[in-house]
């Protein structure tokens, strides 16, 4: 019942997100979606997420504060209203009769397969010798994934670092 | 069930953002409620009724522990979702300086 009404809550922030004029505005209510997020991971019995996802949030805060304050909105002036707004629907609808469709071969709500999840289960404890599960699995049975993560993060920083450069001062000749 | 259409409310949501939007900022934020979505529905799929927190502990056996593995994934994609944001961001900011506008309609020019 509770993630229930944090889930309606963050369907409202998320539309308040997207619709307000002022972008600090709108800046502040998609963090209240990602702390609403962040209680949602801790009644999901998820609490190394819930840790990441505070982190994560705060900084890009930062970050999205840093983009949009002391600039201007410009005026928006809507072109083909009618024609937009109706395709766009038309995608959202099909897109949730799909979902809909697809939900029923899933498993229920409060009940998981664990197919994958046995064997680790049964070994972390021997194998790895933590007793957090989820830490045996990002570190010890799936470190590549994690190798992975850390180089795309540093590419993401390579990037950054060559978008936001200053060129240097040209010599004068 | 109810929980998953809501969770793919959210989503449609960010997606109305993405599609709709005409400033740049508020089509990153679409990005980022997308992302925020999908990350809670795949730990919803791995929730288990009355379970508890995959940490081992003396009372603890395998049937009454949430699913851990989709927790692992999760905390990765959140970690790579941090390093999309911010990028995108970064080349919002450049283009902010170029042309003096977040209105992607008047982004079609190449001036040098």
């Amino acid at each position: 019942m509770e993630l229930h009404i944090l889930l309606i809550f963050m369907i409202l922030g998320a539309i308040i997100a997207i619709e307000v004029k002022d972008l600090l505005s709108s800046v502040v209510a998609v963090g209240a979606v990602g702390f609403a997020l962040c209680l949602a991971f801790l009644i999901l019995k998820a609490p190394d997420l819930a840790i990441t996802q505070l982190v994560v949030e705060i900084l890009c805060l930062i970050i999205l504060i840093r983009a949009t304050i002391k600039r201007d909105l410009p005026l928006v002036i809507e072109g083909r209203w009618v024609f937009n707004t109706i395709s766009t629907l038309v995608f959202m609808a099909v897109f949730m009769f799909c979902a809909w469709l697809a939900l029923k071969e899933l498993p229920r709500f409060g009940e998981p397969l664990m197919l994958v999840v046995k064997k680790y289960l049964a070994e972390a404890r021997v194998s790895t010798g933590a007793a957090n599960i989820v830490t045996a699995v990002i570190l010890d049975f799936r470190a590549y994934d994690t190798l992975g993560e850390a180089t795309v993060l540093f590419a993401s920083v390579i990037g950054i670092m060559a978008v936001l450069r200053r060129p240097g001062r040209k010599k004068n000749k | 069930m109810s929980l998953y259409l809501l969770c793919l409310l959210l989503f449609c949501v960010g997606f109305y953002g993405i599609l709709r939007k005409r400033n740049l900022v508020k089509m990153i934020i679409g990005l980022g409620i997308m992302e925020y979505s999908m990350n809670l529905f795949f730990v919803l799929l791995g929730y288990r009724m009355q379970g508890r927190s995959p940490i081992e502990a003396m009372d603890q056996n395998v049937l009454n522990m949430v699913d851990p593995l989709p927790q692992a994934l999760v905390l990765t994609s959140i970690i790579i979702g941090l390093g999309v944001t911010a990028l995108v961001i970064s080349i919002a900011i450049r283009i902010y300086d170029k042309y003096g506008t977040f209105d992607i309609t008047k982004i079609n020019k190449l001036r040098g």
